[in-house]
């Protein structure tokens, strides 16, 4: 008992403060939680979140830089305030808050009706070529509780000051009236060589009548 | 006995330690909190290419995760109209040739809107083939192309199943007529019960000129 007190005084500062060789990894084998940021969080690291009630865009204005070369977005649950509606995105680059950057991208859908009706194929009117407009999501969202549109957007190396930047998003949902199952996939490019900051989201018409959206960066 | 004295304020009753015992110097030789979760995908290995033949991970791909994830984040290469393309290959082995099945089909889109498809490209895709897998197809090499994309191969320290894999990007192809937008899709397996280890990305041809290769495991 004396050579375990006098062993365990060397681990003390005259302070009264412990030192390293008081602890081990299995001095916390008991802790499940530490504040956050106190330790390594894996490689995506949570930004930012954004929780919808009517809103008529969503801006997220900060947190994408050279910090990260990849960046995701999460859209959860987002229900339309109108019916008949497409979710979309668009980009800016400094403090600019025009959200009209050039744009080519792909637009694809497979589609299979609760009836069991199937249509797959390239969807010309939701892709753009060099055009300004915001990026379609998804094919189509109504505002019937059990419709909607969840996904991803991951915009790849946005602060490059060289070349342009790529982004690959997918959806999933219910569609407007009940039409069944989507999921649509959307490539393409933002055809500038400057670097990506703030990116917004919106509906082509009416307000975002709920859900979520988080950001990421992958380190 | 002023450091006991010093000793005794830190604690509380029950002999429990109070903040005031540790400070950060107090934990430096902890190295791990096990009932802490670490997130679900890890950073393993970052390559960058400056004008390289290849980029080679030989280490991290094990047991330890059940998927493995790459991001290539802006892959510019040297030499037009050559491909990003990867293989594989088993314990310290460096001949990269695994038999190999794989699907390929592409939306494309280019910028003066006269092409709009999506469809599958046979000329792209292998049937138990040893080849390099054609990923990212027909990059140019002018500063405005490049692609980026993402690849995920399952359970590669199996030795009972082959290796599923599946794998998304999108392609600023230069065209004389008109730039295009390409998303591209594969999907496939190493037709392998051996354990696979390291993989290899190179081009079609020439060097890869700038790009990030980053590996993660997913838990």
């Amino acid at each position: 008992m004396g050579a375990i007190t006098r062993t365990f005084a060397n681990n003390i500062t005259t302070a009264g403060v412990l030192l390293p060789g008081a602890f081990e990894n299995a001095s916390f084998n008991n802790v499940t939680s530490v504040q956050s940021g106190a330790v390594g969080t894996g490689a995506k690291t949570f930004i930012a979140s954004a929780t919808l009630s009517s809103d008529a865009t969503v801006d997220f204005t900060s947190g994408i830089d050279s910090t990260y070369k990849t960046y995701i977005f999460y859209f959860i649950n987002i229900h339309p305030a109108t019916d008949d509606v497409i979710f979309s995105c668009q980009f800016d680059t400094g403090t600019n808050t025009n959200y009209n950057q050039t744009i080519t991208s792909t637009f694809y859908a497979a589609r299979h009706a609760e009836s069991d009706s199937t249509n797959f194929g390239y969807i010309t009117n939701r892709d753009q070529a060099q055009g300004t407009d915001f990026v379609k999501l998804n094919y189509d969202a109504g505002n019937a509780n059990d419709e909607g549109v969840s996904g991803y957007l991951k915009l790849f190396d946005p602060s490059n000051g060289t070349f342009v930047t790529q982004f690959l998003a997918r959806s999933s949902g219910n569609g407007y009236g009940g039409s069944g199952a989507q999921d649509s996939q959307v490539a393409g490019y933002i055809n500038t060589p400057t670097a990506i900051t703030r990116v917004r989201f919106k509906m082509s018409s009416g307000n975002i009548d709920s859900g979520k959206i988080v950001l990421y960066g992958m380190s | 006995m002023s450091i006991a004295a010093s000793l005794a304020n830190n604690l509380k009753t029950g002999a429990v330690f109070k903040r005031t015992a540790v400070n950060n110097t107090s934990v430096s030789s902890v190295t791990s909190f096990a009932g802490v979760s670490a997130g679900a995908l890890t950073l393993l290995a970052t390559q960058t290419a400056s004008s390289s033949a290849q980029l080679d991970f030989t280490s991290g791909i094990d047991s330890t995760y059940d998927s493995y994830i790459f991001h290539l984040n802006n892959m510019h290469l040297a030499t037009d109209q050559a491909h990003v393309q990867f293989q594989a290959d088993t314990g310290t082995n460096t001949n990269y040739n695994l038999t190999v099945t794989n699907t390929y089909f592409r939306a494309n889109h280019n910028e003066d809107d006269s092409l709009a498809t999506v469809s599958i490209d046979a000329a792209r895709d292998q049937s138990q083939g040893t080849g390099f897998i054609q990923f990212m197809s027909a990059v140019t090499d002018e500063n405005d192309s490049g692609s980026s994309g993402i690849i995920r191969i399952f359970g590669p320290s199996s030795t009972t199943s082959v290796k599923p894999f599946l794998g998304v990007c999108n392609c600023h192809h230069h065209n004389p007529g008109s730039d295009v937008s390409r998303n591209i899709s594969i999907g496939g397996y190493f037709n392998t019960t051996t354990a696979i280890t390291r993989f290899r990305f190179n081009s079609s041809s020439g060097n890869i000129d700038a790009g990030v290769i980053k590996l993660y495991g997913v838990s």
